[in-house]
């Protein structure tokens, strides 16, 4: 059958591809976990773009509600209109705000919606959202109207293992987790975001990069996204491929290792654990 | 038509329901899979599997309930029982960490253990083909009881005996995800949700709606804003765990209560000491040297809003409390008593969960030097206990 399958720009597993088709099918939400990183955002843009629908994007925060998703009803300037007396106040409807997800029932053609980092909400979210994602309806209480999707969308979403997530809100999606590429995956990745870079340049930067992941006690480990970064900050810089093989004993952290070590206690780590190697060595 | 094998992944603690069922197969009749064991693998995968940390448990299963559909198994003088033990060793040398192997050695030795997997092998052969071939075993033989599962061994599916490539869900590559414990966690989840107290934390940031209506009312009809903070769940906790020693029997309990602890709060940071919080924790349980943070790192790191909870039994010889240089281990030049007031001293809220019996606590010298030191906050890791613990620290 035709779907979902690895692009041009981003690559994707043959389970990532089954999981997708499955949730598409069955026109069921999919959850996405994985490390930070490993392109769980990207695959919504690139499911929508393979399916030729539009992309409604939900960017959940720690103080979202599951109602802002749905609609909010906007009782201040309510209130104040009708202190002003002005004549709108008596339609209710002109003060419900519609959200993310009535947005993308309204549409008049199918959609993609991503509901990114779900966990960063409260514990109570995703239960809240259960029969709206379920029956693709709910109800609007100060108008008494019921919205229904025109279109089921297809619903992704993220979560990075913040919180755990209800067991009902389990039960009705299709779960995907995202390992982390292997080094073979990885060059495919590299070579599909950067078509021209120098052989010699990618062998050795993937090298310093699965070296670095594999420094044990890593508060952030660096992940495709970051290695991306470094990547296209060494093609600015043009380094050579050589100062990344250096042997030079003054010269223990690669450079612009700001892109893949983010907090300085990573790179004060890494630098003792490379002195270590080099006076080992 | 999977109705069994949704049975194994319960038996087997996969917590699939009849909804996932169905999805599967709504999913295969739509056809997502089609006569690919590939595409059914990944499939139903996605479909029944929820939580990264039970896809181990759900490879093993799928192997071995999908192993009766394939083609000739060997059958008289099985290979698997002649495997050469240097084979089997360096297997199982690959799959078991160096404190597995510490513990297989106390019980016999490895030539022992390799010996009753010899038999083990042997005794599997007649049922192997009710697609219980080597699961099954684990719940008494000694493999399971470490975590030492012969299928893990993969005695089936060598590319040397068959001739072919290892199967996807052979790979068992989220066997790292694999760390829960989940059963008999309920009551300690329980109890450990008294700890979401939705705090009241910050400024006004919501509309009081009803607050907004009365107040606008009593102000005869012009407009009164009335806010309230947000509600989120704000709790954060620092775990230090004992871990070795005279702690081990409570290892157990101890995780149990780790496992429950980490779905509850918004911030869960653990670390683990032996007997007694030093100059230095550890980051993972098997406190390698490499996992080492200084104990001053830790109270820089993580703020006095923190809630401290050490959990350990808290036996010890009292030295190890009480005098410099008295741990077990290593030449500690502050004494543990030092360092506890440090910690009790830098976060606002904590407290003592001791595994061991509330009777049992009078009879050692160590824990009433300890309960002293947290001003009496020590509390059994009970249903009860942890109510009290909980209570203490939402304060």
């Amino acid at each position: 059958m035709a779907g979902f399958r690895s692009t041009e720009r981003y690559i994707a597993s043959r389970d990532l591809e089954v999981a997708v088709n499955a949730a598409v099918t069955l026109q069921r939400p999919l959850l996405v976990k994985g490390e930070p990183g490993t392109g769980k955002t990207v695959l919504a843009q690139e499911v929508a773009q393979s399916l030729g629908h539009r992309l409604i994007e939900w960017h959940v925060k720690s103080t979202t509600k599951a109602q802002q998703g749905l609609y909010e009803y906007d009782a201040v300037s309510r209130l104040r209109d009708g202190q002003l007396g002005d004549a709108r106040v008596h339609d209710i409807g002109n003060y419900i705000v519609r959200g993310k997800l009535w947005e993308a029932f309204e549409s008049d053609e199918p959609v993609v919606v991503l509901i990114d980092e779900i966990d960063k909400a409260d514990i109570e979210f995703p239960n809240d959202l259960l029969l709206e994602l379920d029956r693709m309806q709910f109800f609007v209480y100060e108008t008494r109207k019921t919205i229904s999707a025109r279109h089921r969308p297809v619903v992704l979403i993220t979560s990075n293992n913040e919180k755990e997530l209800p067991d009902a809100f389990l039960r009705r999606c299709f779960f995907h987790y995202i390992r982390f590429p292997d080094r073979e995956t990885m060059e495919r990745i590299v070579a599909s975001h950067f078509p021209d870079i120098r052989a010699d340049l990618a062998r050795e930067a993937l090298n310093v990069f699965f070296k670095i992941r594999d420094v044990p006690g890593l508060k952030k480990k660096p992940a495709t996204s970051e290695l991306l970064d470094w990547l296209k900050l060494l093609m600015v810089e043009d380094l050579p491929p050589e100062v990344l093989r250096s042997t030079d004993k003054h010269v223990v952290i690669p450079p612009l290792h700001g892109a893949l070590l983010k907090n300085e206690q990573d790179v004060h780590l890494f630098e003792r654990l490379a002195f270590l190697n080099r006076r080992g060595g | 038509m999977f109705a069994g094998f949704i049975l194994s992944l319960r038996k087997a603690g996969i917590p699939a329901s009849v909804t996932e069922y169905l999805a599967l197969l709504g999913a295969m009749r739509a056809g997502v899979a089609d006569y690919d064991i590939d595409d059914f693998y990944y499939l139903s995968r996605a479909a029944l599997v929820k939580d990264e940390r039970l896809l181990d448990r759900f490879d093993r299963v799928f192997a071995s309930y999908f192993k009766a559909l394939e083609a000739p198994q060997p059958t008289e003088g099985d290979a698997a029982v002649a495997l050469p033990e240097e084979w089997l060793r360096k297997l199982a040398e690959k799959l078991l960490t160096p404190a597995e192997m510490a513990e297989i050695e106390a019980l016999g030795g490895f030539d022992k253990l390799m010996e009753t997997l010899r038999q083990r092998l042997a005794e599997q052969k007649g049922r192997h083909q009710g697609g219980s071939k080597w699961i099954g075993t684990a719940g008494t033989s000694p493999f399971g009881a470490h975590g030492y599962n012969p299928e893990g061994v993969r005695i089936g599916q060598d590319k040397s005996r068959h001739g072919r490539a290892v199967k996807v869900w052979d790979k068992r590559e989220f066997r790292d995800l694999d760390g829960d414990l989940e059963l008999g966690t309920r009551t300690m989840k329980l109890a450990l949700r008294r700890l979401r107290r939705f705090a009241r934390q910050g400024s006004a940031t919501e509309l009081d709606l009803p607050g907004t209506v009365r107040a606008t009312a009593n102000n005869a009809g012009s407009l009164d804003l009335k806010m309230v903070p947000e509600r989120h769940n704000s709790v954060k906790v620092l775990l230090l765990l004992d871990i070795g020693g005279s702690m081990d029997e409570h290892v157990r309990v101890c995780e149990e209560l780790f496992s429950a602890a980490r779905s509850e709060f918004k911030h869960l940071v653990h670390f683990y000491f032996h007997n007694c919080p030093y100059e230095r924790l550890w980051r993972t349980n098997r406190r390698r040297a490499e996992s080492e943070i200084s104990t001053f790192e830790v109270l820089r790191t993580y703020g006095p809003d923190y809630k401290l909870v050490l959990v350990g039994d808290a036996t010890m010889s009292p030295y190890e409390v009480n005098q410099p240089g008295g741990s077990v281990e290593h030449w500690n030049a502050e004494s543990g008593e030092v360092w506890l007031q440090r910690l009790t001293g830098h976060f606002r809220r904590s407290v003592w969960l001791n595994p061991s019996a509330e009777r049992g606590w009078n009879a050692t010298m160590s824990t009433g030097l300890l309960r002293s030191l947290m001003e009496g906050r020590m509390f059994p890791m009970t249903l009860a206990g942890i109510e009290s613990m909980t209570r203490e620290l939402s304060h």
